[in-house]
């Protein structure tokens, strides 16, 4: 109960920290920023050895060790031995050490994102793209989608019938992004509510 | 001093102060406002309606607290339906900051619909390097998460026995505020066709309806709209349907603003054109 109340106060005093600065940059405020970025950096650390190293390192090499599981246990030697060359970066003279697991990493995550991209993303994109023109929704995806493709073709001048279809491409990327835009807005707005819903509810009772 | 000067040289801090008279206001004051319900909001919550009780839930914490306010009221009613329906929910977490709002939310919803850690619910932790885990857990869910976040091995929960796979998993839930839900769409719904919806913030939202309407997601929330309406339709309401007035009001100080800005703009053009 303690802990909640000087936890509380403690947030609720970070959060008016932070919203000073809409008055003007004063220390609060960067004693507040700090804070959060100290804190978050120390939380990624004891995350990625609570629920990464250990269990996935230490623990499943103890464990393989102990059910005889010899060549699972000492394969785990392979990406600690990458890890422990992915640190040599830090260190100039030693730092081209760093570039084999850069590259073990590029290789997997291409290979995965390869097939993720054409799998979950460009086959069912196009499949759906192809509709029947039966409905005006569907008509619109098609003009959207031909017109888009125009305006990023960039290997002939968009003149005469191109620049027409190009500047029809043009307007549904602005659609798109006034979409996109309206949606920040209201997300930054309910930030705002979140942090006053907070305030309000959490440390001044004045929401109940 | 002109109309069209004095607009354009008003203290940007008075703007906040009216911002902020906007957003508290309505949250004081608690108007009543009608919420209507959106066809992807109701297909994500039927999503979860139709699965049978017993089915496994499994909800990716893909956020953390500089996206809660959106995204942890929808984290929150999908507990209450997923509770309310008898489902078995399995809670896992990409972000490091992520999972300690799970804990919060578990914590509210579980003693409220009498469900217990372990034969309800269980937190099975964060792993990084997301990719590779989404794509194995295709294989074993153990190859990963061999015991939960406190360390107690997975087959010690019995409704865990069962699960090793995405085919025991009735339905996924990523609860998103960045590129960790595309990653579950495009891995694990392209190559194990797993039913998915995606709750996510406002920012996130539009980038997704593209894999709602072509089915690879089964429904979207987006935002603390879509959360409010979430609430609506599980007659639970919380701090999203609060907060919508709040939401809307704002957002007619910000037309109001734009406007009177863009008369402003086009005044002292004119003037200086003459």
């Amino acid at each position: 109960m303690i802990a909640n109340i000087i936890g509380t106060w403690v947030a609720a005093t970070l959060t008016l920290a932070i919203l000073s600065f809409l008055y003007k940059d004063n220390p609060l405020y960067k004693v507040a920023e700090h804070l959060y970025v100290g804190i978050s950096a120390g939380f990624a650390l004891i995350y990625a050895w609570a629920f990464d190293v250990y269990p996935m390192l230490v623990d499943a090499f103890r464990h393989n060790l102990a059910q005889k599981n010899y060549w699972e246990a000492w394969i785990l030697m392979v990406p600690t031995i990458l890890g422990v060359m992915m640190l040599c970066r830090s260190i100039p003279k030693i730092a081209w050490i760093s570039r084999w697991p850069i590259s073990f990493t590029v290789g997997t995550g291409a290979g995965l994102g390869l097939v993720a991209a054409v799998q979950g993303y460009l086959l069912p994109q196009i499949s759906d793209t192809l509709r029947p023109l039966v409905t005006v929704n569907n008509f619109v995806v098609y003009v959207g989608v031909i017109a888009t493709l125009f305006y990023f073709y960039f290997s002939k001048e968009h003149k005469g019938g191109l620049g027409v279809v190009s500047r029809v491409g043009i307007i549904f990327i602005m659609v798109a992004f006034g979409a996109s835009f309206g949606y920040t807005v209201m997300a930054r707005i309910s930030l705002l509510i979140g942090r006053f819903y907070f305030l309000l509810h959490d440390w001044l009772p004045v929401i109940r | 001093m002109k109309l069209s000067e004095r607009l354009a040289s008003v203290d940007r801090r008075l703007l906040y102060l009216l911002l902020s008279l906007v957003v508290i206001l309505p949250l004081v004051l608690k108007p009543k406002t009608r919420v209507r319900i959106s066809e992807p909001v109701r297909d994500a919550f039927q999503a979860v309606d139709q699965l049978a009780a017993g089915s496994v839930v499994m909800i990716s914490i893909d956020f953390d607290p500089s996206s809660a306010p959106e995204v942890q009221p929808m984290l929150i009613a999908l507990l209450r339906h997923a509770f309310q329906k008898n489902l078995k929910v399995i809670v896992m977490g990409q972000l490091a900051l992520g999972l300690p709002l799970a804990e919060i939310a578990l914590n509210q919803v579980a003693p409220e619909m009498n469900k217990t850690y372990g034969q309800d619910y269980l937190n099975i932790g964060y792993r990084p390097g997301y990719v590779a885990m989404m794509v194995g857990i295709g294989r074993e869910i153990r190859d990963y998460f061999r015991t939960d976040y406190r360390g107690v091995p997975l087959d010690s929960f019995e409704f865990m026995r069962s699960v090793h796979t995405y085919r025991d998993i009735g339905l996924l839930v990523s609860l998103a505020h960045g590129a960790v839900a595309e990653a579950w769409i495009q891995y694990v719904g392209g190559r194990y066709n797993q039913a998915i919806i995606v709750g996510c913030t406002g920012v996130n939202a539009p980038s997704l309806y593209q894999y709602l309407h072509s089915g690879q997601i089964k429904g979207l929330i987006g935002g603390l709209q879509g959360a409010s309406e979430y609430e609506s339709l599980i007659a639970q309401p919380g701090s999203a349907t609060l907060g919508m007035p709040a939401q809307s009001a704002a957002h007619g100080l910000i037309i109001l603003l734009l406007v009177i800005g863009n008369l402003g703009y086009l005044l002292s053009r004119r003037r200086a054109k003459t």
